[in-house]
């Protein structure tokens, strides 16, 4: 069980978070959702613990992508996968074959991973994710550099995975993604939960977070101006 | 690949012992003893402080031009160094010698680590690295031009181009303790510069404490190439070429590069130690020219091929 209570917080001198409760369940798919700059990845950050103040969760049960993440060296695949095992202290290549299959990259496993596409890069990392094999999944868009196909094949990978009784935290900034996938959507707006509940009864509050007009036509997408 | 590391150094060692500026073949016991054991030890125990310096530097910093030498870290050595010559410390008290380049050293690395500020990375640590640098030579030459008589001086700047010749086994005791207590802090710290290389706050979320890295390698690469650079004097340039020679051939994952490099830098140094033995013999000289010389000759050049590399 993980969960911030009556939480705030401030950084470079702005409150990011203010007095927020949120707790995810197991068994569900939770999507955040909100506009640029409303707090979604430092709730992720705060509920991984990595956050000043933020208590800290065995890494064994909890595991994190964080929002673009890089290798800083042209590791192979397989190798990214590997590191997902440092919370254990092992190297069991079990764990990073199955996570590595998960994630659809078991034929790029000898592949350097700055010698990839974006999308192929976010399987590599979302792998690293896998071979922890955590209880709770915390994930910053992790269909950023995907294509439609692909982003499909994630979230309906992370929906299984939830599924299966593991916590799924995914921020998101496709919103029809939360709608087709997410069993929750919550929505931040300046620091502060708006809206959270099933993602379709939840549409009116994100698109006046994203203060954007909402489809009378009964049809859930947002609209332009 | 270790195994054939372990086989080359082997080969060197026996190399080093058997090759003399006077001539090739088995020495007296007397040079065995005196002269060709400790300079191969020294060799040994400060190529291999160096490289592995070199490869939890940037690992730990992610960035591939790192290196004690670069980022000041050897000249702070040297600078501390030269502060216990100069002050007799070292006359007085053997130990002052790799003591003062350690804590150089140490203040160095802290003082990098500081200036770079909370995230270590890019073109903010070298060019701190750069003022350190600054920092130690312009110290280092107001000590020299400060000297008491020119024995001192020439002694001093001797001692500067960095060398293991003429070194006795009681140098090279007082070297190895720190050195290899160094390497052996740095080689424990894989697993937290593998996590280092997805940044800090994913190193954090897989329980790896970023500060505590740091410090590992602050204090690994202090004992190590502190007590490097105070027992050869200014040898560099091999913690920067070993890492990247090393890396196209084991793999980039930092925590591959650790023992390899402390193996690598061993035989480099061992290796080009027996080549200014070699220089006197073919060439007209009437002296060995200086191991740091050489080191830096050979190491020139390839910061400029890895930087051509990063431009690409």
């Amino acid at each position: 069980m993980i969960g911030v209570r009556d939480f705030s917080i401030e950084l470079g001198g702005r409150r990011v978070l203010d007095h927020v409760d949120f707790s995810p369940l197991p068994g569900r798919l939770t999507a955040l959702a909100g506009p640029n700059g409303a707090g979604k990845s430092t709730l992720l950050k705060a509920l991984c613990g990595i956050l000043p103040g933020t208590g800290k969760p065995d890494p064994r049960r909890v595991a994190y992508l964080a929002q673009g993440a890089r290798a800083a060296w042209g590791m192979t695949v397989e190798e990214i996968a590997f590191l997902g095992r440092i919370p254990h202290g092992d190297r069991a290549p079990e764990p990073v074959a199955r996570a590595l299959a998960l994630a659809g990259v078991s034929t790029l496993a000898g592949q350097r991973i700055d010698r990839l596409s974006g999308g192929e890069v976010r399987r590599a990392m979302l792998a690293r994710v896998f071979a922890t094999e955590p209880e709770v999944l915390l994930l910053d868009e992790p269909t950023a550099d995907l294509d439609p196909k692909a982003a499909f094949s994630i979230m309906r990978l992370l929906g299984e995975t939830a599924a299966a009784g593991r916590t799924v935290v995914v921020v998101l900034h496709a919103i029809e993604l939360a709608l087709r996938y997410a069993d929750r959507l919550v929505v931040l707006d300046r620091g502060g939960i708006t809206a959270d509940g099933a993602p379709l009864a939840m549409l009116p509050a994100a698109a006046a977070a994203f203060g954007l007009g909402f489809g009378q036509d009964g049809l859930p997408h947002l609209l332009p101006d | 690949m270790i195994r054939l590391f372990v086989l080359g150094l082997a080969l060197l060692f026996a190399a080093s012992l058997l090759v003399g500026s006077a001539g090739v073949g088995l020495p007296a016991p007397v040079i065995l003893w005196q002269l060709r054991l400790p300079r191969t030890l020294l060799a040994l125990l400060v190529g291999g402080g160096l490289g592995v310096s070199g490869a939890a530097l940037q690992g730990a910093l992610r960035n591939p031009l790192a290196d004690a030498g670069l980022l000041g870290i050897s000249g702070s050595a040297a600078l501390g160094a030269v502060i216990a010559f100069y002050w007799g410390f070292a006359a007085a008290f053997a130990p002052a010698l790799p003591l003062s380049g350690m804590l150089g050293a140490g203040l160095g690395a802290a003082a990098l680590l500081a200036l770079a500020g909370r995230a270590p990375t890019g073109p903010s640590l070298i060019l701190a690295g750069i003022g350190l640098s600054a920092a130690a030579a312009a110290l280092l030459a107001f000590a020299l031009a400060l000297a008491p008589n020119p024995y001192a001086l020439a002694e001093l700047t001797f001692w500067l181009l960095g060398g293991v010749a003429d070194r006795t086994l009681s140098d090279c005791a007082l070297a190895a303790p720190p050195i290899v207590l160094g390497v052996v802090i740095l080689l424990r710290l894989g697993a937290g510069l593998d996590a280092l290389s997805l940044g800090e706050e994913t190193a954090a979320s897989l329980g790896v404490s970023t500060a505590r890295t740091m410090r590992g390698v602050a204090l690994g690469t202090a004992l190590a190439a502190g007590a490097a650079a105070a027992a050869a004097g200014g040898v560099g340039f091999v913690g920067l070429v070993v890492p990247n020679v090393l890396r196209p051939r084991l793999g980039e994952r930092p925590a591959v590069l650790l023992l390899p490099s402390a193996l690598a830098g061993a035989a480099l140094l061992l290796a080009a130690d027996i080549l200014v033995r070699i220089a006197v013999l073919v060439l007209p000289l009437n002296a060995e020219p200086p191991l740091g010389v050489l080191t830096a000759l050979i190491g020139a050049p390839f910061l400029v091929v890895i930087a051509r590399r990063l431009g690409q």
